[in-house]
């Protein structure tokens, strides 16, 4: 016989308004195996701990229910107790009295029964309940960040600067990303790059960051503190390490007018070529579809030119694999695609806005690099259809975002600010120049935002018209903008010279490849799930995974740098202790009784069963079974649904346990 | 090559001009078209605005009585009659209940009723390039401005023909006949059509949009395949030129006027010279 303890709880008046404690503790007192039955005001309280602890002792207690709130608020504590007290805090349970009852029933005579039912079933599962013990992994203190954009270099910076090692993976020729291509940024306007370059530097030359560009995940094997990464090294046919970045190559190339990826198409580069003049690493890669060498064994020139004899025509993918402890996702994001070819039906496009056919209908990444700096017209605002200045400018808000009949029904949250910026930064360039704006709402919630948007409108004199654009067309060289006023209730026609489309922001391309691999959720826009949205926001529901910046959300530079910090800091939680602990609450099969069908190896949606084989001393096979990975197992419980032998179970809920709850109902 | 014919109103009416144009061409061409027995309304003047059923139920008829008389395909010159027959295929092809409803309504079973095609498909189901090789008398003088108004592609969830904003298929088929159609761009504006009787200065302002684009950008006429864009543009054209004092003289033809200019066929055969705007000399035919 067990010797139980019951501790009732009032919360205050929480539970104690519908629920009569007395009667509650008169009932449960009487049922079998229940050794004592005690209430207090708040069980959570000190008081309340050292009474729980007390009895243990007192009464040799070796199962210990507690009525009160959730699990999810006191369960750890009152473990805690438990094992203070020399009780295997598995052995304690919870029931749900206030969440589950007084605060979702007023009838008080039934929310009492049903308190001593629930306390009733909790009694029953106590009962075979057995002392577990925490599970330990050892842990790989290395941790891989994918994607080199401003997130994935601020993740990987803070874990190096933590004194582990970084695996920073990059898909682009240079690490940098989006950020590296903008041109000012809100609210400061300060230059993107001047504060960007520097950290790419620092990323680039950190002797704990293992950098790796032109490179793609290609596998993920194991288990949090334990992944095994398989990276592909796409053949990038100039050696990094005999190159000395001077750039001849790219001077001698004659293929020079290959469209250029960092600058959207609004400039060219050659066939070699180095992404811009900061590229981390600066070095050159060879566009395999582009050079003449490799496509028919032509030219050759940048080989003869290059002194060092860096280039090798005959480089191939390799791929290389890497241990690391925990992984963290900052894949960023690409821009909506405006025109008429998209990835999914259900997104129509915009083909009324004459994107693709108009030269000056451009997207709003495709402005940064017009007015950049380091852009194609060197920072100067010049139209791209013939290079003259604009003096009439119209920004289109909410292209993509917020509209359900495209297909996208989210806001991308930053278009408010960067549209604000972009009628600045053309004002302050063109300054008899007119910039219209069309939006829907201005979202400009943050610290400096609203004012930022402010002085867009009221310094710099940026027409803003809440409404939308119905059509673009093309007439004598203008681009005649119509949209309607809303708020003045008219039609307005714009005479523009450019017009620029603030799309939507979307996941990068391959996320969904990518999450896939990782094991790891995306909603059905593609961006990556959180474990929580509020309380997890870095975690993901696969534990040593992490997300941070655009691949998670649409997020602007400082939320991104943000996210990505406190996804570092999850990395150096997890590399704390020598050991990783788990809780034990997991999956368990019982080899000997296991039929080695495999069904639950193809369910399990965490991929933490595997195959063995169960050999004797001497190495004979005995039989073939299923194993738990103690480091994957997230206990969900599928396996234990679809095994046919009953050898699956889950620890702490057991098959044994819940029907012997259900039977205490009866 | 033989399709069902569903006429609707103005062919047999206003527009018959272009019953005339569609019936020598195809004859021309080779292209059997049967009419369909006991057509009704298709139900785009009133009942569209004024009882959904009704709207769904008259379409869906003139499907049923189609597909009893043995019509896979069937030709709706109309691109209202089109639209709405396509939009009663799509609405009940999505909404079992409302299916059955018709069904009970219309006294008659009817599993989606033969494809409805444009004028502009059947072209294309004969084929461009046997189009152009039809060709007696190239149209190298043409500089067509194709105008394809709003519901020849429009909504694009219904239609799904062409890209709704930048349509293309017109300016293919009088390519195929030795025209070069302009580009331009006022192809998808509303000509006014709608508000005919509601507000005729209304119609007077749009058509005229329409007309002065498409004369900026070099078209010495219009080509369109709605009946109401012709009337429109071409019976108007005088009360534009007069409220805007401006001149264009832009013959507008219908796509088979077109058709069967390339292949011989004079403008009494095709009914060209019972249009309002006379052709210039030396400006088609």
């Amino acid at each position: 016989m067990s010797r139980i303890g019951v501790f009732v709880c009032w919360c205050g008046e929480n539970i104690a308004r519908t629920v009569d404690i007395a009667k509650v503790v008169e009932s449960v007192a009487e049922i079998p195996g229940v050794r004592c039955a005690m209430n207090y005001k708040y069980m959570c309280a000190d008081p309340g701990q050292a009474m729980i602890r007390e009895k243990i002792a007192s009464e040799k207690l070796d199962g210990v229910v507690v009525a009160s709130c959730s699990p999810h608020m006191h369960m750890k504590t009152f473990r805690r107790a438990a094992a203070a007290a020399g009780l295997n805090p598995y052995r304690l349970e919870m029931a749900n009295i206030r969440e589950h009852c007084s605060w979702v029933h007023a009838d008080k005579e039934e929310a009492t029964r049903k308190a001593s039912d629930i306390i009733r079933l909790a009694v029953a599962k106590v009962g075979y309940d057995h002392a577990l013990n925490p599970i330990k992994v050892p842990v790989t203190r290395r941790a891989m960040v994918i994607g080199g954009g401003v997130a994935g270099i601020q993740a990987a910076l803070d874990v190096a600067e933590a004194g582990y090692e970084v695996v920073l993976v990059e898909r682009e020729p240079s690490i940098g990303g989006k950020m590296a291509g903008l041109s000012e940024t809100f609210p400061t306007l300060d230059c993107s790059q001047c504060i960007l370059t520097p950290r790419m530097v620092e990323a680039g030359q950190h002797p704990r960051i293992k950098l790796y560009t032109y490179s793609e995940v290609e596998s993920v094997e194991g288990f949090i503190g334990n992944f095994e990464v398989t990276v592909r090294k796409k053949a990038r046919y100039v050696d990094i390490d005999k190159c000395t970045g001077c750039g001849e190559c790219s001077k001698v190339c004659p293929l020079k007018k290959n469209l250029s990826e960092f600058d959207y198409g609004m400039g060219m580069r050659p066939a070699i070529y180095m992404p811009f003049p900061q590229a981390v690493p600066a070095r050159p890669v060879i566009d395999k579809t582009q050079c003449a060498k490799i496509i028919r064994n032509g030219c050759g020139l940048c080989e003869k030119k290059c002194a060092p004899g860096a280039i090798n025509f005959k480089d191939e993918d390799q791929l290389v694999k890497e241990k690391v402890g925990a992984i963290v996702v900052a894949t960023g994001y690409k821009l909506y695609s405006i025109g008429k070819k998209q990835e999914s039906e259900k997104i129509t496009g915009y083909g009324e806005y004459g994107y693709g056919k108009y030269k000056d209908v451009i997207d709003s990444l495709q402005f940064e690099r017009i007015v950049s700096a380091s852009g194609p017209t060197n920072g100067e605002i010049k139209r791209p259809s013939d290079g003259k200045t604009p003096e009439k400018v119209v920004f289109i808000a909410c292209v993509g975002s917020r509209d359900n009949a495209k297909g996208l029904n989210y806001c991308s949250k930053i278009c408010c600010m960067y549209t604000a910026k972009h009628t600045m930064l053309y004002k302050h360039k063109v300054h008899h120049g007119e910039a219209s704006v069309f939006y829907m709402d201005i979202r400009s919630g943050g610290k400096n935002y609203d004012e930022f948007v402010r002085r867009a409108i009221e310094k710099d004199g940026a027409k803003y018209y809440r409404g939308r654009v119905s059509k673009i067309t093309e007439e004598n060289g203008k681009l005649i903008v119509r949209g309607a006023d809303t708020l003045a209730g008219v039609p307005v026609t714009i005479e523009a010279d450019m017009v620029v489309l603030a799309a939507a922001m979307r996941p990068a391309d391959g996320i969904e490849e990518l999450a896939q691999k990782l094991n790891v959720g995306y909603d059905e826009n593609g961006f990556l799930m959180e474990s929580h949205p509020k309380l997890r926001p870095v975690e993901t529901n696969t534990a040593g995974v992490f997300v941070c910046g655009a691949c998670q959300a649409p997020k602007d530079i400082p939320e991104a740098v943000a996210q990505a910090s406190a996804a570092a800091s999850k990395v150096m939680v997890t590399f704390a202790a020598n050991e990783l602990t788990r809780e034990p609450e997991i999956a368990v099969i019982n080899e000997q009784t296991c039929a080695a069908c495999y069904a639950c190896v193809r369910t399990c949606p965490y991929h933490a069963i595997e195959k063995v084989e169960l050999r004797a001393r001497n190495g004979t096979l005995i039989k073939y079974a299923a194993r738990v990975n103690q480091g994957l197992c997230m206990g969900c419980g599928t396996c234990v649904s679809v095994c046919p032998s009953k050898s699956a179970d889950i620890e702490g809920f057991t098959e044994e346990e819940i029907y012997s709850m259900v039977e205490a109902l009866a | 090559m033989n399709f069902g014919y569903y006429p609707g109103c103005a062919l047999h009416g206003s527009s018959n001009d272009y019953e005339q144009s569609i019936r020598a061409c195809m004859k021309t061409l080779g292209v059997g078209l049967a009419e369909v027995d006991d057509w009704i309304c298709c139900g785009a003047t009133a009942a569209h605005s004024l009882n959904h059923k009704l709207a769904v139920a008259l379409p869906a008829r003139n499907l049923a009585v189609a597909q009893k008389q043995g019509h896979a395909e069937m030709v709706a010159p109309c691109p209202m009659c089109s639209m709405q027959l396509l939009r009663a295929q799509h609405e009940m092809g999505k909404d079992a209940g409302l299916k059955a409803e018709i069904a009970r309504i219309i006294e008659t079973e009817m599993d989606g009723g033969p494809k409805v095609l444009n004028i502009i498909q059947v072209f294309e189901r004969i084929g461009l390039k046997e189009l152009g090789a039809a060709v007696k008398n190239p149209l190298k003088d043409l500089k067509p401005a194709c105008y394809y108004g709003c519901l020849l592609v429009r909504p694009p969830s219904v239609t799904d023909f062409d890209d709704a904003e930048q349509p293309e298929s017109m300016e293919k088929v009088v390519n195929a006949l030795g025209a070069k159609a302009v580009a331009w761009n006022y192809k998808t504006e509303c000509c006014g059509a709608g508000m005919t009787m509601a507000s005729p200065e209304t119609v007077l302002e749009l058509s005229n949009k329409i007309l002065a684009n498409a004369a900026a950008h070099g078209a010495n006429c219009l080509v369109t395949a709605c009946p109401m864009c012709h009337v429109n543009l071409d019976m108007k054209q005088a009360d534009i030129q007069a409220r805007y004092g401006v001149t264009y003289n832009l013959p507008v033809y219908y796509l088979t006027d077109l058709v069967g200019m390339a292949l011989g066929l004079s403008a009494s055969e095709l009914g060209t010279d019972r249009h309002f705007v006379v052709a210039q000399p030396g400006k088609g035919a």
